[in-house]
């Protein structure tokens, strides 16, 4: 049974990955690492189980807190750069000049 | 040959979260419009955080539900109101092959990690009862053996909460300016435009109502239309000149000696006329 929860982590992970790479608009990317986390976060959660102690329980809430963090400051420099380039596709190439 | 099959809570929970969440994580990366991107990561994760349920961690669930679907997601639908909803992506391609190269990347990726987790998963399950002191031994490890991971996370949450203060703050261009700079513009408009450069008159001033639909008489007797806002004006039908003068002469008049009972018969007599 823990197989497959790892199974099905791993394929949320790569879908997430996938996404990463094929998407262009910022906010969506920053979903597809968001859906990372979580694959990384039901993996910690799966082993927790099948070892029977809580220390993956623990690390999965840690994940949590930092990625509410990082979702604090990404959001924050997203609608930055929102705001001086209208845009927030990370294709155009207005949005790489300094 | 009688298949025994014997499915508990637990797998049904499983395949049903599990079909759920990627379907979702499909969304995910499909939709053009971003608002069904973030409302497809909201299925992922509300499947993921029934899957902990089912798992033995009833806190997780909670967290999971509260802290991703609830906060994280609600600041990610707060931007895309901030950057336009109505905006869509354009999925095609800008590199010739990126699609076919991600897609062999991922395929890669996938296989790769299938092997390498498969690799850990040793030994018979044990399980974990979530009913049986799961907050209290979660607070108990929180507290002891990573107490200083703990410390480390509140600093980091105060300084991500002051860095997004200092990054969504806009710039300050100019100094703002005080009562010195503001009345050296009024009467520097004053020499240049022939602006008025006193107070504007209140609405009401001179007239009988201090409705703010009346507007201001000026000492001419003429009205002055800076008194009442321009909405107003355009909307209302606002009384005219004469009746304006006219209770101002009968105020004038009362003023001057006049007889104070007849001013108000006046007004019953305009009543009844009315």
């Amino acid at each position: 049974m823990t197989s497959l929860y790892a199974v099905l982590a791993v394929i949320l992970f790569t879908i997430g990955l996938v996404g990463f790479m094929v998407r262009r608009n910022a906010l969506v990317i920053f979903m597809c690492i968001e859906l990372m986390l979580n694959a990384a976060n039901l993996l910690f959660v799966a082993f927790s189980s099948h070892h029977g102690i809580l220390d993956g329980q623990m690390a999965a809430f840690f994940v949590m807190v930092v990625a509410a963090a990082e979702v604090v400051i990404g959001l924050s420099i997203i609608v930055m750069i929102y705001r001086a380039r209208r845009t927030t596709s990370v294709d155009e190439e207005i949005v790489m000049k300094g | 040959m009688i298949l025994e099959i014997a499915i508990t809570g637990v797998e049904i929970t499983f395949w049903v979260c599990a079909v759920l969440a990627i379907l979702g994580a499909i969304g995910l990366v499909t939709f053009k419009k971003s608002v069904h991107c973030a409302l497809s990561l909201a299925l992922v994760m509300i499947s993921l955080a029934v899957i902990y349920a089912s798992l033995g961690a009833p806190y997780l669930f909670a967290v999971q539900i509260i802290v991703y679907t609830g906060a994280i997601l609600m600041l990610f639908l707060f931007v895309i109101m901030l950057v336009g909803v109505s905006a869509q992506d354009s999925l095609g391609e800008v590199v010739k092959g990126h699609r076919l190269a991600v897609g062999l990347a991922g395929v890669g990726v996938l296989a790769l990690l299938v092997f390498a987790v498969l690799q850990g998963v040793t030994g018979t399950p044990i399980g974990i009862d979530g009913n049986a002191n799961n907050i209290q031994g979660l607070a108990g490890l929180l507290f002891s053996r990573y107490v200083i991971a703990f410390e480390a996370t509140a600093a980091l949450l105060i300084t991500a909460a002051v860095a997004a203060m200092v990054l969504a703050h806009p710039e300050q261009l100019k100094k703002k300016p005080g009562q010195t700079e503001r009345a050296a513009a009024r009467l520097e408009a004053f020499i240049r435009l022939g602006t008025h450069p006193g107070p504007k008159p209140n609405s009401g001033v001179f007239a009988r109502h201090n409705s703010i639909a009346t507007p201001a008489l000026l000492p001419d007797g003429t009205v002055a239309p800076s008194s009442v806002s321009e909405v107003l004006a355009s909307r209302v039908a606002l009384p005219s000149v004469d009746e304006l003068m006219a209770a101002h002469d009968d105020v004038l008049w009362a003023l001057e000696g006049g007889d104070t009972y007849e001013i108000e018969t006046d007004l019953g007599q305009e009543k009844t006329n009315d």
